[in-house]
């Protein structure tokens, strides 16, 4: 069994009388990303909070690479890169006055710290803005120096909270291959309320609702077992009975229009969908793959709890 | 790693105009000030030649002049503290320094260390004006010096009372405004213990001004020392435990 490097052990968290941690146990193991899944609100952020040593936990434990956040809170947060959803910048200070001052708080000798800050700017792209006001850059190049800040001191953990927020579609890719490169040498802790970027980036997936952990597991066996959609267009007008009366395909929905959403058997390629079109002329224009099988899952999970809620 | 805090925080101080400006200001006023202190005592010069056991150049030029810096520095020293907690607040980095492997105790200090190197930069250079006299006089340099420290000391006070009432909330004038009013309160606490008899050594000993005359007439008495350094130590506690109990709201 891998070590583990994040172990959160039956953590509750209160303000005042509204509870937004619920008991929640889970681990992070050493080399893996995790995404942190949830909707708004759902104690994502507190979580993080408390893992970072921000929030002191109502009930139960934290411990980072066997050290307890309470008990020895420097041995543990020297484990730790924290991005928090604000990133905590000065405005009025230079990219590299910043970033210097970071590794200097982190017990960086002032020998290394040139070296360290060369290297984290060299990670984050920002080698041509070191001399510029961190307040007059963009949203983007804030996050990456916020990104910076939490690895200069080399952490086999790193916790992003929503990393990709308010960033335009370019920044986000950039980012979450940052995301990805940063997978190789630390652990990280990841959350959002976007799908397709746990997809993206991430090992394991867990979903939290309500403080509580409602699911829990790796990115890859999410997307095997379950059946594949598709959806097609055609010219001609046919049922959705014909459709499912092809090989492969399990269920169909008609959208209207000629479009209809196929659910393919697990193991199924289009190949016979797409033949049999052809063959029966049915003029087929479109045929889009589906990949929502994370968010069927949680707005299946997230709706049953409100089900049960009420 | 206090000393890393203490060093940005000064830096930082700065970067921004309004610690400029508060230098020119008061080096101006108090400049004037020295001026015509310095002139009152050319008129007077003939008549104390006559007297005996006379006040020196020191208690006629330097020793006012200092009240008027404490007085001005009562009501600008919250537009300097104001920033120091309640602005990272804001700006959401304080995060930064409680993520990063050190004690709230650590922080704190490391601000106040900030703000103290400001205070040694302004008294040095009000303390340069006295220091002129040398050139014409000869100057009283324990009492001189007795007036150093008290600055530095009040301002320390004035300094951590400062910073505890910026670690308390978010808006920073909000902060002024109340440091500035328990500086003034603690400033004027003993105009009542004329004509209150009971509480009248506590209240006189819990003043500012009080201490602080004292050793501007260079008196230096280790209880009124005490009393500063029991000030701050306390304020700062106050401080510490204040951004500790926010992490458990």
């Amino acid at each position: 069994m891998t070590e583990a490097l994040v172990q959160v052990e039956n953590l509750s968290r209160y303000y005042q009388n509204l509870r937004a941690i619920n008991h929640l146990s889970f681990t992070l193991n050493a080399g893996e990303v995790l995404g942190f899944l949830g909707p708004n609100g759902a104690g994502k952020s507190t979580t993080m909070q408390v893992i970072s040593g921000n929030l002191a936990p109502s009930e139960g434990e934290v411990s980072i690479a066997g050290h307890d956040i309470i008990e020895a809170p420097r041995e543990a947060k020297r484990q730790i890169g924290y991005l928090p959803e604000h990133p905590p910048l000065y405005r009025d200070a230079s990219v590299d006055e910043y970033l210097r001052y970071c590794a200097r708080l982190h017990g960086i000798a002032r020998q290394q710290v040139s070296a360290a800050v060369d290297r984290v700017k060299a990670q984050c792209g920002l080698q041509e803005s070191g001399r510029r006001l961190i307040a007059n850059l963009s949203k983007g190049y804030q996050q990456r120096v916020g990104i910076a800040q939490a690895i200069i001191h080399n952490p086999p953990v790193v916790i992003l909270d929503e990393p990709t927020v308010g960033l335009d579609p370019i920044q986000i890719r950039e980012i979450r291959e940052l995301i990805r490169s940063l997978g190789s040498e630390h652990s990280v802790i990841l959350s959002t309320h976007i799908l397709s970027e746990v997809q993206a980036t991430c090992d394991r997936v867990q979903i939290i609702r309500a403080g509580e952990l409602i699911y829990n597991a790796s990115t890859e066996s999410l997307n095997q077992g379950h059946e594949v959609s598709v959806r097609v267009a055609l010219r001609k007008a046919i049922t959705a009975d014909a459709l499912t009366a092809i090989a492969g395909v399990d269920h169909a929905e008609a959208l209207g229009d000629g479009r209809f959403r196929l659910m393919l058997d697990a193991d199924a390629s289009p190949d016979a969908l797409v033949t049999h079109a052809v063959e029966q002329q049915w003029g087929l224009y479109e045929l889009i793959p589906e990949q929502q099988s994370l968010e069927d899952l949680f707005i299946e999970l997230t709706q049953h709890e409100e089900i049960a809620a009420k | 790693m206090i000393w890393v805090i203490a060093r940005r925080e000064f830096v930082a101080m700065f970067q921004a105009p309004l610690a400029w400006v508060i230098l020119a200001v008061i080096q101006t006023i108090l400049g004037y000030l020295f001026l015509t202190n310095l002139d009152n005592f050319f008129l007077l010069q003939p008549q104390l030649m006559q007297l005996e056991n006379t006040p020196g150049v020191t208690d006629i030029v330097v020793t006012p002049l200092m009240q008027v810096a404490a007085i001005i520095l009562l009501m600008v020293m919250p537009l300097l503290t104001m920033r120091s907690i309640a602005e990272e607040k804001r700006n959401r980095s304080l995060t930064l320094l409680i993520s990063a492997p050190l004690g709230m105790t650590e922080i704190v200090l490391g601000k106040f260390l900030g703000l103290m190197l400001f205070v040694l930069v302004l008294v040095s250079m009000l303390m340069l004006m006295p220091l002129s006299l040398y050139l014409g006089t000869s100057p009283d340099g324990g009492k001189l010096l007795s007036i150093y420290l008290g600055m530095l000391l009040l301002l320390g006070s004035f300094s951590a009372i400062g910073l505890y009432l910026s670690s308390l909330t978010e808006n920073q004038t909000i902060a002024a405004v109340g440091s500035f009013g328990i500086l003034l309160m603690l400033w004027i606490i003993d105009w009542l213990s004329a004509s209150v008899d009971s509480g009248q050594s506590l209240l006189a000993y819990l003043s500012l001004l009080q201490h602080h005359q004292s050793m501007l007439e260079g008196v230096f008495d280790s209880g009124d020392i005490a009393y500063y350094l029991l000030l701050i130590t306390g304020f700062l506690g106050l401080t510490v435990r204040q951004l500790d109990r926010e992490r458990l709201l």
